[in-house]
């Protein structure tokens, strides 16, 4: 059965229980809620997931980011166990759960297309999990007193006898995110959860979801290609491109700090710049940049638009505006430069005179950014 | 008929036709063409079952239907419908599951076989039961010292009749789990339900329609097979005859009265099990989601 262990994988290490094979290699003070030790994932000859070293902190909400083929939802159904390693093992707490089942896993799972079960009333999907338990299944009274009160903490009370297909996009998510917190799961895994929403819809259920998560505290990771919404909801994230983990961080480690020139590039959707580096300073036509632990040579300077400010004096790369999109707060500008690059700066709204127009000639200068060198 | 006919347009601008609707001449062609073919290919034979076996009045039909060898025939054919459909029901779920919601080496190999009994004559498909079982065959030996029957005896008419009406189930469920994915089967894996009640509470009632519309065409197909049954059956009146084959019998011998009856049944029987399809399209839910 696909959803069961397709091809449970050949291990005669690690296999035995959790006490007697070594702590992963990566470990804090205290036990993770979820680690991953240096797992891959082959389908075929594509390496889906190449030594991914993770760990998960109890109650955390983490987030996956990472661009469509770098191996996120992979790694998601791996820990949900809908899918197995090919090498590497997967921990809850003490426990080794590599070969486990799905259904033994107890993980709440959300799926971006919602898959709930259509032949069943909203009351009747939540109940689901409560319903198929061989052990320990909770009376008819106490299982509804559950639906209900889990309908509660997603605010779909009145919608208890409708059927998936009879709701709105918005709330057919709602009834996933009840229907996986019913079985009290030890970790909440999210599928790209707002990735088939509207916009509108998108903000107010991210926000939901923080709250979801602040009221349950049941550990979270979820999955998003979108870093503006990974940045504003996690604790932490994790940026994965190739298979490969770019960075763990804070969101604003991730934003300020990038550890790689991807991770600038995709989390910051930063201009890059080339230039070289000289005894520790990056130069390129009308900027430099401290780079510190860079080795002298051609380098790139990675600068998101909101680094630029209008230069007064005579420094700064030489620009024209090319359009001003209208919006709110910072001025946004595209524009190009003597050399004939286009790039986005998003600059203060001056205190005095006018907003730069386009057509304009102006000097920015460069307040931030990360430099890396140049791939070869 | 109803939605071949075409509503005359109230409204036609000067300039010329609406977009996409064809000429006035060309949908009268059409619908002719389509009415004709229907009626002449289709809609008068059947009428004409009837009448042949009405032209002498309802009391010979019934005299006919009777008769002990007819009744026989009847019992067979609905015994041989009651055992081969509700396997290849089975057969086809199994199938349509394990090709829809699976991926497994040979299994395009495997969908090509489950087409092979609609690609193969069925005269071929008996035949290749009687190399099988046959005196001559197989496993032929081996049956007759153990006195078991299964060529020109009732066995081997099931089988033949399985043999024929296998794609039925399987075809109409592998595109519809094709379209269902298995994201519903993996959200019941991950609330914890094992195989066995994921395939009862959530597989089963996503194809309950498409399992009830293939084992309708199944049955069908199953009481009227006449090709690959008739190599296998002997043809010994009273014990191994079918409808379709004593309706042949009946005809070879003159007795148009005879045969046509058992044919009126034989369709009145199709009839109703299209009629019951029908009635299943038009009961079931549509997307639109009022529930069941």
């Amino acid at each position: 059965m696909a959803y069961d262990r397709p091809d449970a994988p050949e291990r005669d290490v690690n296999a035995g229980p959790a006490s007697d094979v070594a702590a992963p290699a990566l470990t804090s003070g205290r036990s993770a809620a979820i680690a991953l030790d240096r797992v891959s994932k082959l389908f075929g000859r594509f390496a889906a997931l190449r030594g991914v070293e993770l760990e998960v902190q109890p109650g955390e909400l983490l987030a996956i980011v990472g661009p469509s083929g770098s191996g996120k939802t992979t790694l998601l159904r791996l820990i949900a166990g809908l899918e197995f390693p090919d090498e590497g093992r997967i921990l809850f707490g003490d426990e080794d759960v590599t070969l486990a089942k799905a259904s033994d896993r107890r993980v709440g799972f959300v799926f971006q297309q919602y898959a709930l079960f259509k032949h069943m009333t909203v009351a009747k999907n939540v109940a689901f999990g409560l319903e198929v338990r061989r052990r320990n299944r909770p009376n008819r009274k106490d299982r509804n007193a559950r639906v209900a009160e889990l309908l509660k903490l997603v605010e779909l009370e009145g919608l208890a006898k409708r059927y998936p297909l009879q709701l709105s996009g918005g709330q057919r998510q709602r009834v996933a995110l009840a229907r996986a917190l019913a079985v009290s799961p030890r970790v909440l895994l999210l599928d790209e959860p707002f990735g088939a929403l509207d916009a509108t819809v998108r903000k107010s259920l991210r926000r939901e979801l923080r709250r979801i998560h602040d009221a349950t505290h049941v550990t979270t990771v979820f999955i998003t290609h979108d870093q503006e919404e990974a940045l504003e909801l996690a604790d932490r994230v994790v940026v994965l491109n190739q298979g490969r983990i770019e960075q763990i961080g804070a969101p604003d480690e991730i934003l300020n700090q990038p550890a790689t020139a991807f991770v600038a590039g995709f989390v910051g959707q930063a201009n890059v710049f080339d230039g070289e580096v000289r005894a520790g300073v990056f130069h390129a036509p009308g900027m430099s940049l401290p780079a510190e632990g860079v080795a002298d040579g051609p380098a790139q300077a990675y600068v998101r638009a909101d680094q630029f400010a209008i230069a007064d004096g005579a420094d700064g790369v030489e620009v024209v505006v090319r359009r001003v999109p209208p919006s709110a707060g910072l001025v946004r500008l595209e524009v190009d430069s003597a050399g004939g690059r286009s790039f986005e700066a998003a600059v203060m709204r001056p205190e005095r005179g006018p907003v730069p127009a386009a057509g304009d000639r102006l000097r920015l200068k460069v307040a931030g950014g990360r430099v890396f060198p140049s791939r070869s | 008929m109803a939605d071949l006919v075409l509503p005359a347009p109230s409204v036609r601008p000067a300039s010329g036709q609406p977009v996409g609707r064809d000429p006035a001449w060309v949908r009268a062609l059409v619908l002719i063409l389509v009415v004709g073919f229907v009626g002449l290919f289709l809609l008068a034979p059947l009428a004409m079952v009837f009448v042949g076996a009405l032209s002498k009045g309802v009391g010979p039909v019934l005299n006919a239907l009777v008769q002990p060898d007819a009744l026989s025939a009847i019992g067979l054919t609905l015994t041989v419908a009651a055992i081969a459909v509700p396997l290849n029901a089975v057969f086809g779920v199994c199938a349509a599951w394990a090709v829809a919601k699976h991926s497994f080496p040979g299994k395009a190999f495997l969908i090509t076989l489950i087409d092979l009994p609609f690609s193969v004559s069925p005269v071929v498909a008996g035949l290749i039961f009687v190399l099988v079982f046959g005196l001559q065959g197989w496993f032929g030996a081996w049956l007759s010292d153990h006195d078991i029957k299964i060529i020109f005896a009732v066995p081997g008419i099931i089988l033949a009749t399985i043999f024929v009406t296998f794609p039925f189930v399987a075809r109409e469920l592998i595109p519809l789990m094709q379209a269902q994915g298995v994201d519903e089967e993996e959200a019941a894996a991950t609330l914890g339900a094992n195989g066995l009640q994921t395939f009862w509470r959530v597989t089963t009632p996503n194809i309950r329609w498409g399992l009830l519309y293939g084992v309708l065409l199944c049955n069908a197909r199953a009481m009227g097979e006449f090709g690959a049954v008739s190599v296998v059956s002997g043809h010994i009146r009273g014990q191994t005859d079918t409808m379709p084959l004593h309706v042949e019998i009946l005809y070879n011998e003159y007795d148009f009265v005879g045969a046509f009856s058992v044919a009126a049944l034989l369709c009145l029987l199709a009839v109703i099990t299209l009629a019951l399809k029908a009635l299943l399209e038009a009961l079931e839910p549509r997307e639109t989601g009022h529930g069941l």
